[in-house]
């Protein structure tokens, strides 16, 4: 309620600003309301959680502002995620039989994920680029068949990593240094990177020109099927990257693993402020996006006022006021 | 599990009698189940595959066709290719919802094809002509009790639920019925979807929210594995223990080792497909009448009886 009528009275000042501004201040509403509701909303421990779980969605976000930014799009991310995952319990679990619960099984499982992750996302950048086929049906299609994958490596049930190798591996979710944990600390790295690498690199320059008008960022000398693919190479590394993340926290995989990860993380993208059509991305306002998502959630779970129904329509509303926000600004360019 | 044993049973019993199975003409079943969605359905579809095997060698009479669907609309699809394609005898069906395959497997039954239908029974009556399912209302109860007999003195609780269905609701209702009265409070009460993920996270805002919790009805064993990890996260030490729910062999285990946290557990066996499957086929080789309804009860366990319900190689 409140983050509609704060952003409303900031909308009838200056329209640049409330665009830019928009995510910020509803971040800030959310936060506000939070601390009303809930004394312990901005308890240490509380705050904690919503950036660690916020971080698996983060980092595969991140990766999609790319993609969208260069005109592209990617559904198959949560199953991607799960595959990963699950491919990663079966090696860790195999190689722990051999080298036992160490250091180095724990080394071969994060290879195993960002080999893995690397491999997917080229799967996807090349039949996008090489094979001309349209990135939605691509990714659809490979969405379908992680999917399939991983519920056939658990054989219909829950693939569960070796309780040992989890114990030694945990600290990867819940460790961290001085009270900051390393989901936090990997999501804040990956998000800094990718600012810089959208505002002062070529890399993201060449994206956004891409996603304007593929055309004229061709006769401008710019590799666009590389470009393009890179794209869904990094995103595809990232969700390796993620995923390293989210095993060890309870060493699981299963086909619900990740399901519907790949909306959350587009409507995160659209939320921050980056075109669904492409052209222009902002990795920090993705950012924004990903902790609103997670905060509804958070602060839905601390109250009793709104039933736990009404979750999923509450950040519908946000959506699509994100997107309404965007369009107001669009025209008046 | 007491009319499992029986069912079983009265299957050995027909297989020492080979000359009756052979004298049968052929009939082939279909068995329409939901895909392995969740940890339960994957169990499911494990005791689903066993069974249509272990009946196939046994009865060179029957056939079976089994066909797993990922949403209602497919399941239909898949009932009317059994139907059309394979002219099949019988229907062995776990609707995935109620509703939307009521009409269809309605109008299975008028073709004078013989019906089961199992767990999620079908919005209208006197379809089907047998019913085999678990006791969800006696799920809840059982668990409930659960909580009033360990919790002498009343407490206070918070309670993860499945995902929104009638299941869910019916277990809820009949668990708050038997913890009436008895000074046990739930403190709070969200949907952890039968999922590790979402119940992590629940418990997790759950234990910010409330700084004394004395024990947390899970409801589903999969979201206990989930509660069991955030507690642990929190390092907190006023949770007494974690009731789950349907039998998952990873808690099964824990529960024969006496694991404090996870004292006792309430099934809700996925076997009852095997248990439908094989009451269908006996239909077709013997004189045995099997049609009318066949609840199988909700029982718990504790680390007296943990290993009768030990199933290592299930996948759930």
């Amino acid at each position: 309620m409140s983050a509609a009528d704060t952003t409303t009275q900031t909308g009838g000042g200056r329209r640049l600003d409330f665009h830019v501004l928009g995510p910020v201040l509803a971040l800030i509403a959310l936060i506000v309301l939070g601390t009303l509701i809930n004394t312990n909303f901005l308890s240490p421990g509380n705050i904690t959680n919503v950036l660690a779980r916020s971080a698996f969605i983060g980092i595969i976000a991140v990766g999609m502002t790319f993609v969208i930014t260069a005109g592209g799009l990617d559904l198959s991310v949560g199953s991607m995620a799960a595959f990963i995952a699950g491919l990663m319990i079966i090696v860790m679990n195999a190689t722990m039989s051999v080298m036992g619960v160490g250091l180095m099984t724990v080394i071969v499982g994060i290879l195993t994920a960002l080999v893995a992750g690397l491999a997917a996302g080229a799967i996807n950048g090349l039949l996008i680029t090489r094979g001309r086929i349209e990135a939605f049906i691509v990714t659809l299609g490979t969405m379908g068949i992680y999917r399939s994958l991983v519920t056939w490596l658990a054989d219909g049930g829950t693939l569960s990593l070796d309780f040992d190798l989890r114990t030694f591996y945990g600290p990867v979710y819940y460790g961290g240094i001085l009270g900051v944990t390393w989901p936090i600390i990997v999501f804040a790295l990956v998000a800094i990177v990718g600012e810089i690498a959208m505002r002062q690199t070529a890399f993201g320059r060449h994206c956004a020109a891409i996603g304007s008008n593929d055309q004229v960022a061709r006769y401008s000398a710019v590799h666009v099927d590389r470009v393009r693919t890179a794209t869904y190479v990094l995103l595809g590394l990232l969700v390796g990257v993620a995923t390293i993340m989210y095993v060890p926290r309870l060493g699981s995989a299963s086909s619900s693993t990740g399901l519907l990860w790949e909306l959350e993380a587009i409507a995160a993208v659209i939320i921050g402020g980056t075109v669904l059509k492409g052209g222009f991305g902002r990795v920090w306002g993705t950012v924004i996006g990903v902790l609103i998502l997670s905060l509804i959630g958070n602060i839905l779970n601390l109250t009793d006022v709104v039933s736990p129904y009404l979750n999923g329509a509450i950040q519908g509303v946000i959506i699509i006021l994100a997107v309404v926000m965007q369009r107001g600004t669009n025209v008046s360019r | 599990m007491k009319h499992i044993t029986k069912a079983a049973l009265a299957a050995t019993m027909l297989t020492a009698l080979p000359a009756v199975a052979q004298e049968q003409e052929s009939a082939t079943i279909g068995v329409s189940i939901p895909a392995a969605t969740h940890g339960w359905a994957g169990g499911m579809n494990f005791h689903a595959q066993q069974a249509v095997e272990q009946l196939g060698e046994r009865y060179d009479n029957l056939d079976f066709v089994l066909s797993t669907a990922p949403d209602p609309g497919q399941q239909v699809n898949d009932i009317e290719d059994m139907v059309a394609a394979r002219g099949i005898d019988a229907l062995v069906v776990l609707p995935f919802e109620s509703e939307p395959l009521t009409g269809p497997v309605a109008s299975v039954a008028e073709q004078d094809i013989w019906v089961t239908v199992v767990d999620r029974g079908l919005s209208q009556e006197n379809i089907e002509d047998l019913y085999v399912a678990g006791d969800n209302p006696g799920f809840g109860r059982v668990a409930g009790e659960y909580f009033v007999e360990n919790m002498p003195d009343g407490g206070q609780i918070v309670v993860l639920r499945g995902i929104p269905t009638t299941i869910d609701n019916e277990r809820v209702e009949a668990f708050q019925q038997a913890i009436d009265g008895s000074g046990i409070e739930i403190i709070g009460m969200e949907h952890g979807n039968w999922n590790r993920d979402d119940a992590f996270t629940v418990m997790q805002d759950f234990l910010s929210r409330h700084g004394q919790i004395d024990a947390v009805w899970a409801s589903d064993d999969d979201m206990a594995v989930g509660a069991l990890a955030a507690i642990d996260q929190a390092g907190r030490d006023d949770i007494q223990f974690v009731l789950g729910g349907a039998g998952m062999k990873e808690m099964i285990q824990r529960v024969m080792e006496g694991d404090e946290m996870v004292p006792a557990d309430v099934t809700y066996p996925p076997a009852m497909i095997a248990t439908a499957i094989e009451m269908t086929a006996l239909n077709f080789v013997g004189s045995a009448p099997v049609s009318g309804e066949f609840i199988i009860g909700s029982e718990l366990i504790t680390q007296e009886n943990a290993e009768e319900y030990y199933y290592p190689d299930s996948p759930f």
